[in-house]
């Protein structure tokens, strides 16, 4: 039986990291749309996401044929990985030791690209290109975190729920201000999301290796908990350590 | 070809950023899976020693990076 705190942390955590991917292939979509046109933008954008489906089409049956503890524990040994590498960033993006990412700049760095790019005979096809591989790339992490956080207690619809929502917010978001959603507070959803995916990975690996976790379900949270903390105490000793330093902004 | 290598190396960047956090973590998870499965040390033994190695590699790796961006400044 699964509980809501796993379907709760389930959701969440699907929606917050699709919503940090999708606003960055936005943004990308955007430039292209602005710069050269919406045909190029939504052709690649299009074909990508055809891409995405034919690949979860493909290989997302072959999810049932392996074992469930298999299955747990592999997510979960992927998802440490994955969830320890947006976590550690964060870290050191909140404590100043790595630029924290810019919509803005990502938008004009790829808009001025494409702006050099408009000689070219091929500058539609660039353009489209480029969209393509945002949409394709930002997609591909998208549908592993749908898999990895719901795959593991069969809860995958409640996953895709969580990333189609974030996809609709950052459309509706977009279309409204029609411009990079440079105010959304990337490092910090990417903390949370990284603590959400590591306490997710350990629990799996956990659960794959034949732990009967106390409270069941319930120590998900207190392993996020633990996360939380020692990354907070690790952000405030780093800032302590050098006062003045002030991240810059990359994009 | 390009968009393909793209994805590629996007993919594996996905896990890797960090190749020795990578690869610490990795060793960590197979040193935990053989002592739960030959040494008889339990399964919530080892996802707690696992818990613990993996905050501490987490720590140490942002400890590095950050002396190594100190150093480079």
């Amino acid at each position: 039986m699964t509980g809501i705190t796993t379907i709760t942390s389930t959701v969440t955590a699907s929606f917050l990291a699709s919503f940090v991917e999708v606003v960055e292939a936005f943004t990308i979509i955007l430039a292209v749309g602005l710069a050269r046109g919406w045909r190029p933008a939504l052709t690649g954008t299009v074909l990508a996401l055809l891409l995405l489906g034919a690949l979860i089409l493909l290989l997302g049956p072959l999810l049932a044929l392996i074992p469930l503890h298999l299955l747990q524990f592999g997510i979960g040994v992927l998802l440490i990985l994955f969830g320890m590498r947006w976590l550690r960033k964060a870290i050191l993006r909140a404590a100043g030791f790595v630029g924290l990412h810019d919509e803005e700049k990502a938008f004009a760095a790829q808009a001025d690209l494409l702006v050099r790019q408009a000689a070219d005979r091929r500058a539609d096809f660039l353009a489209g290109t480029a969209a393509f591989k945002a949409v394709l790339l930002e997609g591909v992490e998208v549908v592993f975190i749908v898999i990895a956080v719901g795959a593991g207690r069969g809860l995958l619809g409640y996953a895709s729920l969580g990333a189609v929502a974030a996809c609709l917010l950052v459309l509706a978001i977009g279309f409204l201000v029609h411009r990079p959603l440079s105010r959304v507070p990337e490092n910090t959803l990417k903390f949370v999301v990284g603590v959400m995916l590591s306490s997710f990975g350990v629990f799996w690996t956990g659960e794959g290796l034949g732990a009967n976790w106390p409270g069941s379900d319930a120590a998900l949270v207190a392993i996020a908990v633990l996360f939380v903390a020692v990354s907070l105490l690790t952000v405030r000793l780093l800032r302590g350590s050098q006062p003045g330093r002030i991240g810059a902004t990359s994009p | 070809m390009t968009v393909i290598r793209a994805a590629i190396a996007e993919l594996i960047g996905m896990f890797i950023d960090d190749g020795q956090l990578a690869l610490t973590l990795v060793a960590l998870i197979a040193v935990v899976t053989l002592l739960v499965k030959f040494a008889g040390i339990g399964g919530l033994a080892g996802s707690l020693l696992l818990l613990a190695g993996a905050i501490g590699l987490l720590v140490e790796s942002v400890y590095r990076d950050a002396r190594r961006k100190k150093a480079a400044d």
